[in-house]
């Protein structure tokens, strides 16, 4: 690939805009600056990124419009910046949309793992692999067979939805609505502690230590995301 | 004597020039008779303001068709009248909105004295001037002498013609100035006859009714005195103001008896006129018997009705409760320092004056020094005494029956009696106690027909000849005669005793009402508790309905109780209600203002501002505006107007009191932690300067630096988590987010938080299989592990063992964190909770905030736990959370 992914930061900050543009530039891609909703969405339109990077607080406008105003057209990955304790805004900018969200304040190597994974589920299209493997669970999607450490692990059907909607999102952050939607269906949003008992038992199975999770890791106040 | 200026005059002169320079200035032209000129000086006056530039407009004048007058009218601004259709006529009365809109300097307003078409809100149109006055708008007005309440009398008697729309002295009195329009009875004549006063067709009923050269001249007399009088009221006050030590006037107060006679209304304004010539307070007061409950209605509606007519002209009103008038009266008088007394002469029949003495002979004769005035009046209904329309109760037949009844077991007793030739005495005293009881039971009239019966029964059956009212012994005669007198004695007394105790119940039911009220309203907080109670308590008290509205400024009063009566259903009544609390005045049904209202309303006027009014509806409204019921109301509104306030106030402090501790909390917070807030500043500010500046380190002392800058970020960002963390939770702002959580998924995500810092200990972990869910705010908890986890790193060596276990016991989940370091110093168990208490023997860089173990107890108390520390035997600490475990966790969905 000659030249990178083009990435967009709408940002008001500029000490953050400065060190973001010092650590993507060095890891080769390319960037487009913006201060303000407006300008981001205008910069969004005149030439569409490949990501995009969201500061939920903008001076001009809620991050949160900005965001549905991008979902309207763009399917480009969007990862949101957001502070600790707003989970709620965490969890309402996943459900209209985006892609992942990191923390303020961040590293800069977690950040670039999660723009990794994003792009590769925006170009890679569906995983169509038939095996997923992580660390010494694997799990044949075609057979049904989960696997650890070379040893059969038998599942509930439940159970085994749950893995297999996991590992289709592997590397992203899933919330909790979503994750209640497609594994128990319309109707069960509001079960959240279903899904953590159903966590708790599937890593008992899966992890070597189910209170110090590799693989399935808690968000918290969020949801869940499998390490991939 | 004293010679000084009275405090409480020289007070009452400041308020009233205060409230003069706010209020419009009233100037009142002045005549004896329609016709004089009145309308016509009030336009001139009005043309030579707006000559000399004043704002001036016409707010109403009644042309009567005259020409000469609507010539004058000419080139002034008139505001149009309000129309209002009535009975198939369109009236006319003025616009008050609308001319406190336009606010004029001075608006012309003619005819004081007329009384308004029903729907406006005032009932008469010196109210409307009031208003206008109030607005700070200067009026100019006319009024005829026929028109003032406390002459009203004497104009009757004049002219044979009772006036019916009359203002109250006050509002004259109140007048700035004064201009009267003086014209010869013979040169009104004349202009009648030249068609100048009324027009033609008119003219003819008023000559005969009215304008009759003898009355004319006496109206015109009594015009002018009473003018002077006024006039030299003013010179008397000038002369005061310029503070002459030695004209104060002694002071005078009048007193005068008010009773139910028809003369009474004549006593009232010839007491009147006497104060006001004194220059001297006056007071109305009536006596009621000790046994009120036995005063039949009509005396009370009348002594009311009488009462209030002293109110309007200006007297202080009280009632008094005594059996001997005279006495009672003069105590009071004595004990105000009344000088002159005021008493009508009574009509009472000669032979009861001869036997009993009247109420007059008796005050002449102990009144002392203190002046009596006798005054002989010519009957005088009040002009809106309704005439009785609850007539006497019909007389139930019951108790006469059972009295008759009682006669004939008495009968029957002294039959027995008789059998056994008990003596004839004997006898008589069975009758007696027959009467007594019927007396005691069913009241006076069974009683006395008790005592007749008695007296004819022991006749007929026991005086022989047996079975004949005929005697014959004439000693009987005395018997009876005794007997009856006796039976009369012991009825009245026996039915005052009963009258008494029940009007003792009604006053200690009233007493006890009341003092049930200001108990419940402090004992209350909430303005919404507070109107409950209030309501409830003045529908018992007087048996009404009653609706109360707060004010919400700036929109309309709310109605806050009374949803269930039929006060709100009447749409006027919210007007009235929102006009009462505006006013701060009593309104509505039964009074002069807004009276179309189905409901009396009274302002809560409490000790700054008027929160609201309250509305009562009874059938008869007028049983509510007696003195003693309106002041009892009064007390109740004034009782539920402060405790309204202090609820307020105490809300009002309350904020106040939390916003102060926020605020000191949050300066406490910053002084706490500024220092721990600089130290990690200087350490990143100094590592990466000196990487910016020595290019040229080692690539060893670079990453070091590095790791100092990243390190000390840490610290400083979980500083301000922990800093945020405790404000949110001191101030109570966020409420917890209470979700049913896997206790091993908190942990988890705790320990994924601190894997940096607890990379160099050995962290045990030991949950059991099947704990039970745990109701709680998910983050916060997770914040309490985490902090708990921090701290066993920061003050225990590298290497030491940590471990966190869990068990159920009973219905409480408990969560142990122990390690193996130093433990804590002895005696700091509780202390270490506390914010900003630090461990010793640790360098700079390792301390915590002071936050953290602060934060840990805010958060499990939050969850309804407790957490404890504890230096374990042998070496290192424990902390024990203890969170409590509901029975009923809800179902997991399955599929």
């Amino acid at each position: 690939m000659l030249e990178g992914p083009l990435i967009l930061i709408i940002e008001d900050e500029q000490p953050i805009r400065r060190f973001l543009r010092a650590a993507l530039t060095a890891e080769g891609y390319r960037l487009s600056e913006a201060e303000s909703g407006q300008q981001g969405l205008r910069l969004a339109s005149q030439q569409p990124p490949d990501l995009v990077i969201l500061d939920l607080g903008l001076p001009d406008q809620d991050g949160q419009e900005v965001l549905k105003s991008l979902r309207e057209w763009l399917t480009a990955p969007i990862i949101i910046l957001s502070a600790r304790d707003q989970e709620t805004q965490k969890v309402q900018a996943l459900d209209s949309g985006a892609d992942d969200y990191v923390t303020k304040p961040f590293g800069i190597a977690e950040l670039l793992a999660r723009m990794r994974t994003a792009l590769r589920h925006s170009t890679g299209g569906p995983e169509t692999s038939p095996e997923f493997s992580v660390g010494d669970i694997t799990v044949d999607l075609a057979a049904r067979l989960v696997t650890v450490r070379q040893e059969l692990v038998h599942l509930t059907p439940l159970e085994y939805k749950l893995l297999a909607t996991l590992i289709k999102h592997a590397g992203k952050v899933l919330t909790h609505r979503f994750l209640l939607h497609e594994v128990w269906g319309p109707g069960h949003a509001d079960e959240t502690h279903s899904l953590r008992v159903f966590m708790a038992s599937l890593r008992r199975k899966l992890e070597a230590d189910s209170a110090r999770p590799r693989y399935l890791l808690t968000e918290p106040g969020v949801g869940y995301r499998l390490q991939a | 004597m004293d010679s000084r200026p009275n405090p409480d005059e020289l007070l009452a002169r400041v308020q009233a020039e205060e409230a003069k320079s706010h209020r419009g200035k009233l100037k009142i032209f002045f005549g004896a008779a329609p016709g004089v000129g009145k309308t016509y000086a009030m336009l001139e006056a009005a043309r030579r303001e707006k000559a000399a530039g004043v704002d001036v407009v016409v707010g109403y004048v009644e042309p009567h068709g005259r020409q000469e007058t609507e010539a004058l009218l000419e080139g002034l601004e008139v505001i149009p009248s309000r129309q209002i259709e009535y009975h198939g006529m369109t009236l006319r009365e003025v616009d008050v909105d609308a001319i406190v809109k336009r606010h004029p300097k001075l608006v012309l307003v003619d005819e004081l004295a007329h009384t308004n078409a029903e729907g406006s809100c005032y009932a008469k149109r010196w109210q409307d001037v009031e208003e206008l006055r109030d607005a700070g708008i200067d009026v100019y007005t006319t009024l005829n002498v026929q028109h003032i309440e406390s002459l009203n009398d004497i104009v009757a008697k004049i002219t044979g013609v009772t006036v019916r729309e009359t203002i109250p002295d006050h509002v004259f009195e109140s007048a700035d100035d004064l201009e009267m329009a003086d014209l010869t009875a013979e040169e009104l004549l004349e202009r009648l006859a030249a068609g100048k006063v009324y027009v033609p067709g008119q003219a003819e009923r008023a000559l005969q009714n009215f304008f009759q050269k003898s009355n004319l001249v006496a109206l015109r007399e009594l015009s002018l005195r009473f003018a002077a009088q006024r006039l030299h009221q003013d010179v008397e006050l000038a002369r005061r103001e310029r503070a002459g030590k030695e004209t104060w006037a002694t002071a005078e107060r009048l007193l005068v008896c008010v009773g139910p006679s028809p003369t009474t209304p004549r006593v009232i304004r010839t007491a009147r006129r006497m104060a006001a010539a004194l220059n001297a307070d006056w007071i109305a007061t009536t006596v009621e018997p000790t046994a009120g409950a036995s005063v039949n209605p009509h005396v009370r509606e009348a002594i009311a009705q009488h009462l209030r007519l002293a109110e309007r002209l200006g007297a202080q009103t009280t009632t008094l409760t005594g059996d001997d008038v005279a006495d009672t009266v003069l105590d009071y008088a004595r004990s105000r320092n009344v000088t002159k007394i005021i008493i009508g002469k009574t009509n009472d029949s000669r032979w009861k004056h001869l036997l009993l003495g009247t109420v007059v002979d008796k005050l002449l004769e102990s009144s002392g020094e203190i002046d009596i005035y006798v005054i002989h009046g010519k009957p005088e209904r009040l002009p809106h005494l309704a005439p009785a329309t609850h007539g006497r109760q019909p007389a139930s037949w019951r108790p006469y029956a059972l009295s008759a009844a009682t006669v004939l077991v008495c009968a029957f007793v002294a039959a027995v009696f008789s059998y056994w030739r008990l003596s004839e005495a004997n006898l008589v005293m069975v009758f007696l106690t027959g009467v007594a009881w019927v007396g005691f039971r069913y009241g006076r009239g069974p009683a006395i027909l008790a005592s007749v019966a008695s007296v004819l029964t022991f006749d007929f059956c026991f005086v022989p000849p047996n079975l004949t009212f005929a005697v014959s012994d004439t000693q009987y005669l005395l018997t009876f005669v005794v007997m009856l007198a006796i039976g009369l004695i012991v009825a009245t007394l026996t039915s005052r005793l009963k009258e008494q105790a029940a009007h003792a119940r009604l006053r200690e039911h009233r007493t006890s009402a009341l003092y049930e009220l200001s108990r419940q309203l402090s004992s209350l907080s909430g303005s919404e508790f507070l109107v409950i109670a209030a309501g409830r308590q003045i529908e018992a008290i007087f048996e009404v309905e009653a609706a109360i509205y707060l004010s919400h400024p700036p929109g309309p009063p709310e109605l806050r109780y009374g949803q269930h009566t039929s006060i709100p259903g009447q749409p006027i009544n919210a007007i009235v209600a929102q006009w009462v609390a505006e006013h701060d005045q009593m309104a509505g049904a039964a009074t002069d203002t807004l009276p179309n209202a189905t409901a009396l309303f009274f302002p809560l006027v409490a000790s700054q501002q008027t929160l609201g009014a309250l509305g009562v509806k009874s059938d008869e409204p007028s049983r509510l505006l007696a003195p003693d019921q309106r002041r009892l109301l009064e007390a109740c509104t004034s009782q539920l107007a402060l405790a309204l306030e202090r609820d307020q106030m105490a809300v009002a402090a309350h904020e106040a009191q939390v916003r102060a501790e926020t605020e000191h909390l949050r300066s406490s917070l910053l002084s706490g932690v500024s220092h721990d807030l600089r130290t990690p500043l200087a350490v990143i500010t100094g590592a990466s300067s000196s990487l910016l500046e020595n290019s040229d380190a080692s690539e060893i002392t670079r990453r070091e630096l590095l790791t100092t800058v990243v390190d000390e970020s840490r610290r400083l960002s979980r500083l301000l988590d922990n800093l945020l963390e405790m404000s949110k939770l001191e101030s109570g702002a966020a409420a917890p987010n209470m979700q049913w959580h896997v206790l091993e998924e908190l942990v988890g995500a705790a320990l994924s938080r601190t894997r940096h810092d607890l990379a160099n200990f050995h962290v045990q972990v030991d949950l059991p299989a099947g704990l039970p869910l745990v109701r709680a705010d998910g983050i916060l908890l997770e914040q309490v592990f985490i902090n708990l986890l921090e701290n066993a790193a920061r003050y225990c060596p590298s290497g030491s063992q940590i471990s966190l276990t869990a068990s159920v016991s009973g219905s409480w989940l408990l969560t142990r964190i122990r390690d193996n370091g130093p433990g804590f110093a002895p005696g700091t168990e509780e202390r270490i909770f506390d914010k900003f208490f630090r461990g010793t023997g640790l360098p700079d860089g390792r301390r915590g905030s002071g936050l953290g173990l602060a934060i840990c107890r805010a958060v499990v108390q939050l969850h309804g736990g407790t957490i404890t520390a504890a230096n374990r035997p042998g070496c290192g600490a424990e902390f024990t959370i203890q969170l409590p475990l509901d029975k009923n966790p809800p179902p997991v969905a399955v599929g």
